[in-house]
């Protein structure tokens, strides 16, 4: 189902959530709301469903105007942050509890039920903890049992708020390769919310940067890591060195070969691997030496020092594969020429 | 904290454990005081009632006015529990549920029958719905009875117990937050299978727990009572008044013949306070 959003504003308050979001996600797509804590990420996707009210603006599902519908009519599924497990019913019973709460007319029967729950419970590959009571279960296994609830419904749109927020990170890598997966098999529209933007660029098929209740971006993963719109995203999505030519880091752009003239706007941003470096002769003039560096597994993280600024960002970071370091053959302290592949320019 | 488990599972902690004569002494001050202000004055009640033997203890308790006051304490308690329960149910959801005007206001006021004088509570019922009251001449219009009459002890009393279940409750569901029920909202569930399905079994032992207190003081409710009754043998005496009554004309075996049903009531409502506590505390 497809998901229109316009002019959505919210206010708690004095504290304005959301300010005129527009926004459209076409079936079938796996989408991350990324953004820093704070920034209405959580209450967009409340207003999705209808456990939130917008102040102003209309909710469009598959066209049609949603916005009054209370969110037990309106055919999503959630995912809660904290999972929301009924804490009295088992694991079967919790899955269940979406189809026997339908009306008489709608609702299946209980060998229905019980083979639907079943084969849910296989989905998540959880066949086994039916019997059990949710507070004997995992965190992980929490997180793929609400699914399941959830799923169970048959929802038009499966919204998961912070779904890996309350897990151990070595669960969280396993639970986000098996919700690719998962949403690759169901092709059921799906929104989660997210703060890491690493989770949101290897989940999501679109990525949504939303910053102080608006949208800042949206986009493939690719397109907004190698095309940000402004600065916040640039900062946002991955590492980056800002150099602002307004406090004299403009010596870092001279030196790498971009003059004066060729800039355009008032601070550029630099991620570490678009700069490369090359070993200076003894005899070079280059104000660049290098002065430390870090192993971050493929990558090695070298930290640079320029002479030649003063006040202003000293240090500048580059990132390499190991393999080229090592050609390199680089030391501490020794002077190098550094090459600039690409920066992006924000005012 | 460092706590350390013993072989009977008991927490100890070594720097709590304080000379053995400091432990003997505390111990025996608070043992002496349960014996002497709790469990004598009920082997007493009981000693009292069947001085005379088995026979004037059932003759006592067989007597008309003995019978009325039981019927009448019953009838208090049919009225005001059910009433208080859902009131409490709904002060509790209202106050963890909702954001509104007023609401620490209402949180307060809630606990006002417990801060106030019975005889007050009770004044004030005598003050809007007696002949000289507010309401007394309208009510003499329509030949309507209030005070010194059984609507005016069920109010009294409800006035009395109303804090018991919404202070039970209201904790409780602050604790436990409403993703559970917006959970089964988005699940297509409606608002009353929402609370049958997911609200009442999380609180069932606590509400169970509220409305026992609740019973056990509209049962035994004396001030408030006393001072809208008008003592009025076999028609306005609950039990607690009886008693006083028959104390007060030296029917010593008729007070506490009556004393030990609401002795007794007092036993069962521990007795299951503390299953339901342990019931509670199990989830």
């Amino acid at each position: 189902m497809s998901i229109l959003l316009s002019n959505i504003s919210k206010n708690f308050g004095q504290f304005a959530a959301l300010h005129n979001v527009n926004l459209e996600i076409p079936e079938g797509e796996l989408v991350a709301l990324l953004g820093p804590s704070g920034c209405g990420k959580t209450t967009l996707l409340r207003i999705i469903a209808g456990l939130e009210a917008p102040d102003e603006g209309q909710v469009l599902l598959n066209g049609e105007d949603k916005t009054a519908e209370h969110v037990s009519h309106r055919g999503i599924g959630f995912v809660f942050q904290h999972y929301a497990l009924f804490r009295h019913m088992t694991v079967f019973d919790n899955v269940a509890f979406g189809l026997r709460v339908k009306p008489k007319k709608e609702r299946p029967s209980e060998a229905v039920i019980a083979k639907k729950v079943q084969s849910l419970l296989e989905l998540v590959q959880l066949g086994w903890l039916a019997d059990r009571f949710p507070d004997q279960l995992s965190g992980g296994q929490r997180q793929r049992i609400a699914l399941a609830r959830a799923l169970a419904v048959e929802p038009n749109v499966l919204l998961l708020d912070e779904p890996f927020g309350a897990l151990d990170a070595s669960v969280r890598k396993d639970l986000r390769q098996w919700l690719r997966n998962l949403h690759q098999e169901l092709h059921v529209t799906s929104i989660f919310v997210t703060h890491d933007q690493e989770e949101a660029m290897e989940v999501a098929s679109q990525v949504v940067v939303l910053n102080q209740g608006q949208i800042e971006q949206q986009g493939a993963p690719a397109e907004i890591y190698d095309h940000p719109a402004n600065a916040f995203v640039s900062k946002f999505i991955g590492q980056t060195n800002i150099l602002n030519l307004e406090q004299n880091d403009m010596a870092w752009l001279v030196s790498a070969g971009i003059s004066a003239d060729n800039r355009h706007g008032a601070v550029a941003h630099i991620r570490p691997h678009n700069i490369d470096l090359e070993k200076a002769s003894m005899s070079s003039d280059s104000p660049i030496l290098l002065k430390d560096w870090q192993h971050l597994g493929a990558t090695i993280r070298i930290e640079l020092f320029n002479s030649q600024v003063k006040g202003g960002n000293s240090s500048l970071f580059a990132e390499m594969p190991n393999e080229r370091f090592k050609q390199l053959n680089l030391n501490r302290g020794d002077k190098v020429v550094v090459n600039i592949k690409q920066a992006h320019w924000f005012n | 904290m460092h706590t350390l488990v013993d072989a009977h599972g008991q927490a100890s902690r070594s720097a709590l454990n304080d000379p053995k004569w400091v432990r003997v002494t505390l111990t025996s001050i608070a043992v002496g005081f349960i014996v002497l202000f709790l469990c004598a004055p009920l082997v007493l009640v009981l000693y009292q009632a069947f001085s005379k033997g088995l026979d004037a203890y059932i003759h006592a308790l067989s007597d008309p006015d003995a019978l009325a006051a039981v019927r009448l304490t019953l009838l208090v308690a049919v009225a005001t529990v059910p009433l208080n329960t859902v009131f409490g149910i709904a002060a509790a959801w209202a106050i963890t549920r909702f954001d509104f005007r007023g609401k620490s206001l209402l949180t307060t006021l809630i606990d006002l029958p417990f801060s106030v004088s019975p005889v007050i509570s009770g004044l004030i019922f005598v003050l809007m719905f007696g002949a000289q009251g507010w309401f007394g001449e309208w009510l003499l219009a329509h030949d309507t009875k209030v005070i010194f009459a059984t609507p005016g002890i069920i109010l009294a009393t409800i006035f009395i117990t109303f804090p018991f279940v919404a202070r039970e409750l209201i904790p409780l569901m602050q604790e436990m937050g409403f993703e559970e029920e917006e959970a089964a909202l988005s699940l297509g569930a409606s608002g009353w299978k929402t609370f049958f399905l997911v609200t009442l079994p999380n609180i069932k032992w606590a509400l169970l727990y509220g409305v026992l207190l609740c019973n056990a003081r509209a049962m035994g409710e004396f001030g408030a009572v006393s001072v809208v009754s008008g003592h009025i043998r076999g028609l306005t005496n609950t039990l607690p008044l009886h008693i006083e009554v028959s104390y007060n004309e030296y029917d010593v075996i008729g007070a506490f013949a009556s004393a030990s049903i609401l002795a007794g009531l007092a036993i069962v409502t521990l007795i299951l306070k503390s299953f339901l506590e342990w019931k509670q505390g199990k989830g």
